[in-house]
């Protein structure tokens, strides 16, 4: 397999030097490390940028709607456990509009990979402040700046549960990959907050403007292996330092755990020959 | 009057088994061969407010009927509101140290509490006591309560066991000592021929079951909570997927994405929590994903009242969502068409790959009935179009063929990648905003609607094929148009009902609605909302409706009182 393997008919629309080009050569990469082929794999998207991604990769695709990717993705795998599967969205997706179904995945731990593509702002929509835009983010909605205290996504993931909980880099493809490869393996809910230039609408937080800060956890010998010092790096200052790789990992049960009906063969694949009510029934007599 | 009915009454304090002690009283008579349906009244609180429970019980009874002739008061509340109910040669059982009754009547005063004291029985027991008591004012014997008893509280030790067949006893014993003259209103044995008692909400769960669903989602919400319960409770026993999700939102969007995977996906919820569906519903229509909806309706807007009744969501149901898709919607009349149509929802879900929407309301689906043992030969599970096999080429999920329908296949089969896309798309399913693709991807999923109607059945007339007065309803009214009607053997009327309510006007029910005698419209809801589908889609303005939308069923007694006014002016 080779990731052009993973091509559809139609071009990426996104504009040139968005992050997203660099998010989408990873998960290939990545599917192709991890041996699936495309029909192996249930990718689910919300609505944006990162939502037209849909059209972009070969696979059984399910593009949802704004925000609601997550509870899909819970569907398609309490279904069928056997897909691999993966969300993808926006920060507007994930933090906004699907706060409360991301919060609950994490609770989950559903054993499913979510890659968020973080460029901090809506592009889509030509250019409003999402929940993890930084205080002061002029926009057409915020012409005096940003208002409130952004969103922490990798904090909201320590401290509600996750099981996996990672910062990936656009500018760093080789190690969002294996981050992407380690999340598919994690056995439970896989958070990948992936910080994504945004050249057209947010020109700031350029890959220039993320080298200067990003730095991975891994080679400064950190073990991703207690929650306190995970919650601690998800607290470093964003405009000064910006740790990538894996912030915290543990194995927990799973939510297909606690669903004896799918603990041998897919939902999907059940027999639906076999049902017989009457037994039940007599005690309604 | 004609079918020679008894109704009984319990009334009392929340969270003192009132309705508990129904449904006891219900299954012994529902096992000594009666027919009967019964109905609870209670505010939305879990201690204190008054509760009560309504039982009608006959050798025929479609619905439970007023004037009450037994009243249980638990409490003083309990006299006070219903005292009005009561037919002129009612009894009354009440604990005399606590109730007083003005004398009506006839008075049975059993001092519940004393008895329950002196078995050293708790509070709650004190409704053992009562059911004993009342089974021994109508004439009953009292071994279908002990065998009850026993059977019910066998899980919880034979201490509770003991006590409660000490209350059933002393209760029962009181009464056969103290009152030694017959009630007016005597039981009997009938004949035992098969039968269950079951409520509406349990009665969909079997259908599901049933009819082959593997996932279900919901959250809770009055009056769709007891069904909830059921499946989460049931369901996993017949392999099937129970979740509770974290907001209604969640619930149908995960359905849907379930039912991409394959799945046969149903929800349950009410109004207020559907309102939080609407999006979804549209994301179903779009990708075209089947899943049932069940709601539950109660009376709105917004939280409205939370434990009453109506039926005032069709029109909210019909269009829910932005622009224009195909739906059906589905309105079982009682426990019996719960069963059965609901696994009829499931197969026209996938059949057609839209939403289906089965509509109940909290009469239908906490009420308890009678009905006949659930014929499951009778369901059969069809799963619509699938490709058996791949003839090379892209699969196209969404290709456009003369019936509206694209054969589906499993995600995950080798060589037939799709994408399930809540953009509009071409037939592979690629987003597109090519103005020819979309016309013809609308004009595709509309035509769906055609192909479906040709299998939905007709509405079903009850009485006389000729008749002066026609009564249309639809849904949960049908039990009390029924016995309204069974009053009134000398009166020219019968009743067509409507359970398959959208697409309207299915097969027949145009030619029946026009060669119909006068039209009288009955439902729930205040602007008419079936009423309107006849003037709009037939071209038939009805004669008169009878409208309620306080919160309670139809009583027989009024539709009768409204056919007798109107065929007097014929």
């Amino acid at each position: 397999m080779k990731p052009e393997d993973f091509n559809t008919s139609v071009f990426p629309t996104w504009c040139p030097g968005c992050g997203n080009f660099a998010i989408w050569a990873a998960l290939k990469s990545a599917l192709v490390k991890l041996n699936l082929p495309p029909h192996k794999n249930a990718l689910v998207f919300g609505i944006g940028c990162s939502g037209n991604f849909a059209n972009f990769v070969k696979g059984n695709i399910f593009h949802s709607l704004h925000g609601r990717a997550l509870p899909a993705a819970i569907g398609i795998k309490l279904a069928n456990h056997e897909l691999n599967v993966i969300a993808i969205g926006g920060d507007g997706d994930g933090f906004a509009e699907g706060l409360a179904h991301t919060l609950e995945t994490i609770r989950s731990n559903v054993n499913l990979t979510y890659i968020v593509h973080d460029n901090h702002v809506y592009s889509l929509t030509t250019g409003q402040t999402s929940p993890t835009s930084v205080p002061g983010f002029k926009t057409k909605t915020t012409p005096e700046g940003a208002f409130e205290y952004p969103i922490n996504p990798l904090a909201l993931a320590v401290s509600a549960g996750g099981t996996y909980v990672a910062r990936g880099f656009a500018g760093d493809i080789p190690h969002l990959t294996d981050l992407i490869v380690q999340g598919v393996w994690h056995r439970g809910f896989s958070l990948i907050d992936v910080m994504q230039p945004c050249p057209t609408f947010n020109p700031e937080l350029s890959y220039d403007w993320y080298r200067q800060r990003v730095y991975r956890l891994e080679a400064n010998g950190y073990v991703p292996d207690n929650r306190f010092r995970a919650w601690e790096i998800t607290q470093e200052p964003f405009d000064q330092k910006i740790a990538t790789g894996v912030l915290y990992e543990e194995d927990r049960l799973i939510l297909e755990d606690s669903y004896p009906q799918i603990s041998k063969i897919p939902l999907v694949k059940k027999d639906l020959s076999g049902i017989d009510i009457s037994k039940m029934l007599e005690q309604y007599k | 009057m004609k079918l020679n009915t008894i109704t009984i009454k319990i009334g009392g304090e929340a969270g003192f088994g009132i309705k508990v002690a129904g449904a006891t009283l219900a299954k012994i008579f529902s096992r000594a061969g009666y027919q009967l349906d019964d109905y609870t009244e209670y505010p939305s609180l879990i201690r204190g407010g008054h509760n009560a429970y309504e039982l009608t019980i006959g050798e025929k009874v479609y619905h439970h009927v007023r004037p009450v002739n037994l009243l249980i008061a638990l409490n003083q509340q309990t006299v006070d509101l219903h005292v009005s109910e009561l037919s002129p040669d009612a009894g009354i059982i009440f604990d005399p140290d606590k109730v007083k009754v003005a004398p009506q009547g006839r008075s049975f005063p059993v001092p519940f509490s004393k008895l329950v004291k002196d078995i050293n029985g708790s509070e709650l027991t004190k409704n053992t006591v009562a059911v004993g008591a009342a089974l021994a004012v109508l004439g009953a014997n009292i071994e279908g309560l002990l065998d009850l008893l026993r059977q019910t509280f066998s899980k919880k030790g034979s201490a509770v066991v003991d006590i409660n067949i000490k209350a059933a006893n002393a209760g029962y014993r009181y009464v056969k000592s103290n009152f030694p003259d017959p009630f007016a209103y005597q039981v009997k044995s009938l004949d035992t021929t098969p039968q269950i008692y079951i409520t509406g909400n349990e009665a969909v769960g079997f259908g599901a079951i049933a009819g082959g669903c593997s996932a279900f989602f919901a959250y809770p919400m009055t009056p769709a909570t007891s069904l909830m319960e059921f499946m989460m409770k049931v369901a996993p026993k017949f392999g099937v997927l129970a979740r509770q999700c974290e907001d209604e939102i969640s619930v149908l969007n995960s359905a849907i994405g379930a039912g991409f995977a394959g799945a046969r996906s149903m929800v349950a919820t009410s109004g207020g929590g559907y309102s939080l569906m609407v999006e979804a519903t549209g994301l179903s229509g779009m990708t075209e994903t089947p899943v049932v909806v069940f709601l539950a309706q109660r009376p709105g807007p917004a939280t409205g009242l939370p434990t009453w009744s109506g039926q005032a969501d069709l029109r909210f149901v019909m269009h829910a969502a932005q622009d224009e898709f195909p739906r059906v919607i589905v309105a079982p009349g009682d426990a019996e068409e719960c069963f059965y149509h609901t696994a009829a929802a499931l197969n026209l879900a996938e059949k057609y790959q839209l939403p289906v929407f089965v509509l109940s309301d909290k009469n239908l689906a906490e009420g308890g009935k009678t009905v006949a043992v659930f014929d499951q030969s009778k369901i059969k599970i069809e799963r619509g179009e699938w490709l058996s096999e791949l003839s090379g080429g892209e699969y196209l999920r969404y290709k456009l063929t003369s019936t509206g329908v694209s054969p589906r296949v499993l995600p995950g089969t080798e060589g037939a990648l799709q994408i399930g896309n809540s953009d509009e798309h071409d037939e592979f399913g690629y987003s597109t905003d090519s103005g020819d693709m979309r016309t013809q991807q609308m004009e595709k999923r509309m035509k769906k609607m055609e192909t479906l109607l040709k299998e939905l059945p007709p509405p079903i007339l009850y009485g006389p094929q000729k008749a002066d007065l026609t009564i249309v309803s639809w849904g949960s009214n049908k039990g009390a148009i029924l016995q309204a009607m069974e009053e009134l053997p000398g009166v020219s009327v019968n009743f067509l009902h409507f359970i398959y309510v959208w697409p309207f006007p299915t097969p027949e029910a145009g030619r029946l609605i026009r060669e119909a005698g006068k039209l009288l419209v009955i439902e729930q809801n205040f602007s008419g909302q079936f009423e309107g589908l006849i003037r709009q889609y037939v071209g038939r303005a009805p004669d008169a409706h009878l409208r309620k939308y306080d919160g309670r069923p139809f009583w027989p007694h009024e539709i009768a009182t409204e056919i007798k006014r109107i065929t007097k002016g014929f």
